[in-house]
C-alpha cells in the first residue's frame, strides 16, 4: 500500500434485524453490508481496526443474532447494555465520543424497531460529523480525508471528499455480506458495558401496527415500439410535474402541500 | 554358505520392518482418538478380510482369483520361510509346502503382471508397475533355495556365484515384500489394510447385509475446540489408518460420477493426498490419474499444516471437496473399505463452520435454512399450500396415525408437488390411515449436513425430533430419499428412533397385501434409475422393481444399475456449491438412460427428477413411481361393486330430491 495511506479506526454500529418472511432475529442485512464495508477497508489499508458497537438490551435472541457479525472474522463486540424501549442515540453519541473512531459505518435503516432511518442523522448532529448516506465504496485515506464513492439511483455514483471523522451509512448498494461462520462467531465475546438507560418518551406515547406496503405509482407506459418501451424503462425518473417553490410563505408552502395531497388523494 | 546367509537376511528384514511399522504407527497416532476395541477388532479381522473385503473384491472374478493366489501364497510362503530358513525347520513336510505355496504366488505373480502389461488408467503406475516383478523375485528365489532344502537339489548345487546372485534376488524379494511393506512401498496396503479393518471406524458396516451410512455426528458442546478437520493430524487416528490402507486400484475413480464429470474430483487422489498430509511432502510422487484439470505437483502438505489453504494452494483445493455428490459410489466400490465421504464432510465442516467458505450459493441456502426452516427461504406457513384441496388430516387435529406422511421440501417445489399429490392419491386408495406435520415440519437438515453447516443440521433434527415427540405414529413414508435417510439413519445419534419407509417400500407392501389395484401398462418401455441414498445409502433396490413389476412394467436395466447406479448431481449440496467441470452429471445419466432404449425412466427422488429433467434434448421422460403407481390405480375388485353401488345409491337420491 502507498505510504500515505496510514490504517484508520473504524465503528461499524450494528442492529439486531428481523427476518422479512419469518419475523427471526438476524444479522441486520445493511449492517453486515457495513461490516463488510469496514472489513474490506481494513485490508486496503493495513493497520486499520474495526470495532463493532451496539446498544440495546442483552437477551438470547439478541446474542445470537449479534453473533451472526462476529461470525464475519471479529473477536469482540462493544454492547452497550441498555433496557428494552431506551434510546439508543445518547448512549452510542456518549461512547463515541469518549473515544471517537474516524469512521463510522452504520446501515441506512434498522429492520426492527422504529426503523425510521433518522439514527445516523441524530449521530452526526449530536456528534457534530459530516454524514454521507448510500456508500458504495471507501476509496482512499490520506491525511484525514477520505474520498468516498456515494450510490445513487440507476447505478450512478458520485465521488466525495469528506474530513473525518465522518459517519456513513450504507443500503443495498454496498458489497454483500460475507458468510457468516458457526465456530467463530460462538468463540467470540460479547464485551457488555451497562449504560444509562434513557426510555425513549416519544416512542413510548407511539401506538405501534404491523406495517403495510406502500400503494405504487401505476406507471403507464404508451409506447408504439419496443424501442419506445425500452427507452421508458430504462429512462431517469423525470419530475416533470414537481415544483419548486422558493420565497414563499409557511402559509402558502403549506397550501400547495395540502392542494398536492388532495389531488394525490392521499387525504380525502 | 546360503544356509547361514538366509536366516540372516530373513530375520534383518523382520526387524526393519518392526522399526517400519512402529514409525508408520506413530504418523497414524497423530490422528485425534477414537475409541475401538482393539483386541475384539483383530479377532474379527480375518472374517472381515476373508468375507466383507472379498466379497468386494470377488466383482472382478479375475482379479479376485489373482489376489487370493498371490497374498494366499505370499503369507503362508512368508510364514513358512520363517520356519523352513530362519529357524532350519526343513525336514517332513514343511519345506515341500514352502515349495507348493510359493509356486502358487509365482502363478499368482503371472496374473499381476499381465494386468500391469496395459494398464486400464485407473490403476496407479509408478512403484506399482514394479510390483510384479518384486512378487516374482520373492516367490523365485524363496522356491529356488527351498529345492536343496528338501532334498530335491544337492546342497552344494551350483557355483557360488549362483548362490550370490540367489542371495541378491532374496534380498530384493524380501526388501519389497517385508521391509517395504511397513515402510511405505506397493505392499504397505498389506500391513495398513489389515489394521485399518481390526480398527474400523464403522465396526457396524461388517457382516452380512449390515451398513453404516449416517455421518458421524459432530460435538458442539465444547465451545472452544475448532470443529470439523483443517489439519490432517485432525482425522481421528483410524481415519489415518484407513488412508493409508488404499491400494491405489482407481475403482473409487471409475466409479466417481464428478471425476467422469471433468469436476476436480478424484477420489483416489484424495485418498493419496491424505496420506501425504500424514506423512508431510508433496504429491509430485503420485502417478495416478490427476484431479481433472489439475496438475500433479503443486500440491503439499504437512501433518499440522492446513489442507485447505486460505490463500494459495496446499494439499487439496476447496472446490475439490465441493464437488463430490456424497454419492457413496467410491465407498460403495472400496475394496478397502475406505470411507471417502466422512472425510470430505469432516473437511467441509472446517470450510462451513470456521471459515465461513461455503461457495457460490451455499451460504444463503444455509441462511434460508436458519431463518425460515427451507432451503429456498419459502414461507414455513406455505408449506401446505399445494394440497389446499387436498384436506389432509393434520398431525396436530389427529394427534395418532398409523403412518406420519412426510413431506419434504419438494412441497415447495411445485414439480414435487405432483409426485405427492400422485402418493396421496394412492394413500387414499389402499384406505391407509396417515397424516401429515403440515407446517410444523421442518427441513430434514440433510442439505446443510452435507454442506458441513452441522449446527444448523443439529437444530433442525432437535427441533424435527421434539415435533416428532407429540405424536403418535407406527412409521413414517416419505417420497423423499434423502429425508428417508437422514430420518431413519441420522437421528438415531440426537435421540430420534423412527421406523422410516420409502414409498415406493410401502407402496410394495400396500400391493403385496392387496391393496392396491393396477391397470395393465399400456406405454412403452420402462427403466429404472437408483436413487443413492435409497440405494447404496439404504440398501432398498428391489421394493421399487417389485411396485414397476406390479404395473406390468418389465425393466430395462440400464449399464449402471442397481448398487453401481449412477449419481443423477443432485445430493451432497453439488446444485448448490455447483463446481464447474467438463459436462453436467445429469446429461451422462440420461445419457445412459438413452442407451438403456427406454421411454421412461422411473425414479423415486425429488432431487433425482429435479436433476434428471432438468437435461434439454432427453430422449426419454421423467417420472416418479407415485406417479406412476397414482396413473394405473383402478379400483380393486371388491370394493368395486360396493363403490358401483354407492354410487347408483348416489343417483337415485339424486333422482329423488
Amino acid at each position: 500500500m502507498r505510504p500515505e495511506q496510514q490504517g484508520i479506526e473504524v465503528a461499524v454500529l450494528v442492529s439486531v434485524g428481523r427476518h422479512p418472511i419469518t419475523g427471526r432475529a438476524r444479522r441486520a442485512d445493511q449492517d453486515a453490508r457495513g461490516l463488510e464495508l469496514a472489513l474490506g477497508l481494513e485490508r486496503q489499508l493495513p493497520g486499520s481496526r474495526v470495532g463493532l458497537l451496539h446498544a440495546g438490551p442483552r437477551s438470547e435472541e439478541n446474542e445470537s443474532a449479534l453473533r451472526g457479525y462476529l461470525g464475519m472474522g471479529l473477536d469482540t463486540l462493544t454492547l452497550l447494555e441498555q433496557a428494552e424501549g431506551s434510546d439508543a442515540i445518547p448512549a452510542l453519541a456518549e461512547h463515541l465520543a469518549a473515544a471517537p473512531p474516524q469512521l463510522v459505518i452504520t446501515g441506512a435503516r434498522a429492520e426492527r424497531g422504529e426503523g425510521s432511518g433518522l439514527l445516523p442523522y441524530a449521530l452526526a448532529e449530536r456528534l457534530g460529523w459530516p454524514l454521507v448516506n448510500g456508500l458504495a465504496a471507501v476509496e482512499k485515506v490520506e491525511n484525514g480525508v477520505a474520498t468516498l464513492l456515494q450510490a445513487l439511483p440507476r447505478g450512478q455514483r458520485r465521488r466525495l471528499k469528506v474530513r473525518l471523522p465522518a459517519i456513513v451509512s450504507v443500503d443495498a448498494a454496498a458489497p454483500a455480506a460475507r458468510q457468516s461462520a458457526f465456530g467463530p462467531a460462538r468463540r467470540a465475546e460479547l464485551a457488555a458495558t451497562p449504560v444509562p438507560a434513557e426510555p425513549d418518551r416519544e416512542l413510548a406515547e407511539w401506538q405501534l401496527a404491523p406495517a403495510r406496503k406502500r400503494p405504487k405509482r401505476l406507471k403507464i407506459v404508451k409506447a408504439a415500439s419496443a424501442r419506445d418501451r425500452f427507452k421508458a424503462a430504462a429512462a431517469k425518473a423525470e419530475g416533470g410535474s414537481g415544483q419548486v417553490l422558493e420565497g414563499v410563505s409557511a402559509e402558502q408552502g403549506a397550501e400547495a402541500i395540502l392542494k398536492l395531497l388532495n389531488e394525490e388523494g392521499v387525504l380525502r | 554358505m546360503l544356509e547361514t546367509l538366509l536366516p540372516i537376511l530373513i530375520f534383518a528384514a523382520l526387524g526393519l520392518a518392526v522399526i517400519g511399522a512402529w514409525r508408520r504407527v506413530r504418523l497414524w497416532r497423530q490422528g485425534r482418538p477414537s475409541a475401538v476395541p482393539l483386541l475384539k477388532g483383530l479377532a474379527a479381522l480375518p472374517r472381515r478380510y476373508l468375507v466383507d473385503l472379498h466379497h468386494v473384491v470377488e466383482r472382478d472374478k479375475v482379479m479376485s482369483n489373482t489376489h487370493v493366489a498371490t497374498a494366499g501364497g505370499f503369507v503362508a510362503a512368508a510364514v513358512l520361510m520363517i520356519l523352513v530358513h530362519g529357524f532350519g525347520l526343513a525336514q517332513g513336510v514343511l519345506g515341500w509346502l514352502l515349495l507348493a505355496a510359493s509356486a502358487t504366488m509365482f502363478v499368482g505373480s503371472l496374473f499381476v503382471a499381465r494386468r500391469r502389461r496395459n494398464p486400464p488408467a485407473r490403476l496407479s503406475k509408478g512403484p506399482w508397475m514394479r510390483l510384479p516383478k518384486s512378487l516374482m523375485a520373492f516367490s523365485l528365489s524363496v522356491f529356488a533355495i527351498t529345492l536343496p532344502a528338501v532334498g530335491i537339489l544337492p546342497a552344494d548345487f551350483g557355483h557360488w556365484l549362483l548362490a550370490l546372485a540367489l542371495a541378491a534376488v532374496v534380498v530384493w524379494g524380501l526388501g519389497e515384500m517385508v521391509f517395504g511393506m511397513t515402510w511405505g512401498g506397493p505392499m504397505k496396503h498389506a500391513f495398513a489394510g489389515a489394521l485399518h479393518l481390526a480398527f474400523h471406524r464403522r465396526a457396524e458396516r461388517f457382516g452380512e447385509g449390515n451398513r453404516s451410512t449416517g455421518l458421524k455426528a459432530l460435538n458442539l458442546d465444547d465451545e472452544a475446540a475448532p470443529l470439523g478437520v483443517e489439519k490432517p493430524a485432525d482425522f481421528t487416528w483410524n481415519q489415518l489408518l484407513g488412508f493409508d490402507a488404499c491400494v491405489q486400484c482407481g475403482r473409487c475413480e471409475a466409479m466417481c460420477p464428478a471425476f467422469a464429470a471433468g469436476q476436480p474430483l478424484n477420489p483416489k487422489k484424495l485418498i493419496q493426498d491424505m496420506v501425504v498430509g500424514l506423512a508431510g511432502g508433496s504429491d509430485a510422487n503420485y502417478a495416478g490419474s490427476p484431479y481433472p484439470g489439475k496438475p500433479v505437483g503443486e500440491h503439499h502438505g504437512t501433518p499440522h499444516g492446513p489442507i485447505v489453504a486460505r490463500e494459495g494452494k496446499a494439499l487439496v483445493d476447496a472446490e475439490t471437496l465441493w464437488s463430490c455428490t456424497t454419492c457413496r459410489a467410491c465407498v460403495e466400490e472400496c475394496p478397502m473399505m475406505i470411507e471417502h465421504v466422512d472425510a470430505i464432510v469432516d473437511m467441509r465442516r472446517h470450510l462451513t463452520l470456521e471459515r465461513g467458505q461455503t461457495p457460490n450459493k451455499g451460504a444463503e441456502v444455509l441462511d434460508n435454512l436458519i431463518a425460515t426452516d427451507n432451503p429456498g427461504g419459502f414461507d414455513p406457513g406455505s408449506r401446505l399450500h399445494w394440497a389446499a384441496d387436498l384436506n389432509l388430516p393434520l398431525m396436530a387435529d389427529v394427534k395418532q396415525a398409523e403412518v406420519l406422511l412426510w413431506l419434504g421440501d419438494g412441497a415447495f417445489d411445485m414439480r414435487n408437488q405432483r409426485t405427492l399429490r400422485a402418493l396421496v392419491k394412492v394413500l387414499r386408495a389402499a384406505e391407509v390411515e396417515f397424516a401429515v406435520l403440515g407446517t410444523e415440519e421442518r427441513d430434514s437438515g440433510d442439505v446443510a449436513r452435507r454442506l458441513g453447516d452441522e449446527a444448523t443440521f443439529q437444530s433442525l433434527a432437535k427441533r424435527n425430533i421434539t415435533t416428532l415427540a407429540k405424536y403418535r405414529f407406527q412409521r413414517i413414508v416419505t417420497c423423499d430419499p434423502h429425508s428417508f435417510h437422514v430420518l431413519g439413519n441420522e437421528y438415531g445419534e440426537l435421540g430420534g428412533q423412527y421406523e422410516v419407509r420409502h414409498h415406493s417400500t410401502f407402496i410394495a407392501e400396500l400391493y403385496d397385501a392387496g391393496r392396491l389395484a393396477f391397470a395393465p401398462w399400456k406405454g412403452g418401455s420402462v427403466t429404472y434409475h437408483d436413487p443413492c441414498y435409497l440405494g447404496r445409502y439404504n440398501g432398498e433396490y428391489e421394493a421399487p422393481r417389485n411396485v414397476l413389476k406390479a404395473l406390468g412394467i418389465e425393466v430395462k436395466e440400464m449399464e449402471r444399475s442397481g448398487f453401481r447406479s449412477r449419481c443423477c448431481g443432485g445430493g451432497g449440496g453439488a446444485p448448490i456449491t455447483d463446481i464447474p467441470g467438463e459436462r453436467r452429471i445429469p446429461d451422462m445419466r440420461m445419457n445412459d438412460v438413452k442407451e438403456s432404449g427406454a421411454e421412461l425412466v422411473a425414479v423415486g427422488c425429488p432431487q433425482c427428477t429435479a436433476m434428471l429433467e432438468g437435461v434439454v434434448d432427453a430422449t426419454a421422460e421423467v417420472r416418479d413411481i407415485a406417479e406412476l403407481v397414482a396413473d394405473a390405480l383402478v379400483a380393486r375388485p371388491a370394493v368395486e361393486a360396493v363403490d358401483a353401488s354407492r354410487r347408483n345409491a348416489g343417483k337415485t337420491a339424486e333422482e329423488v330430491i
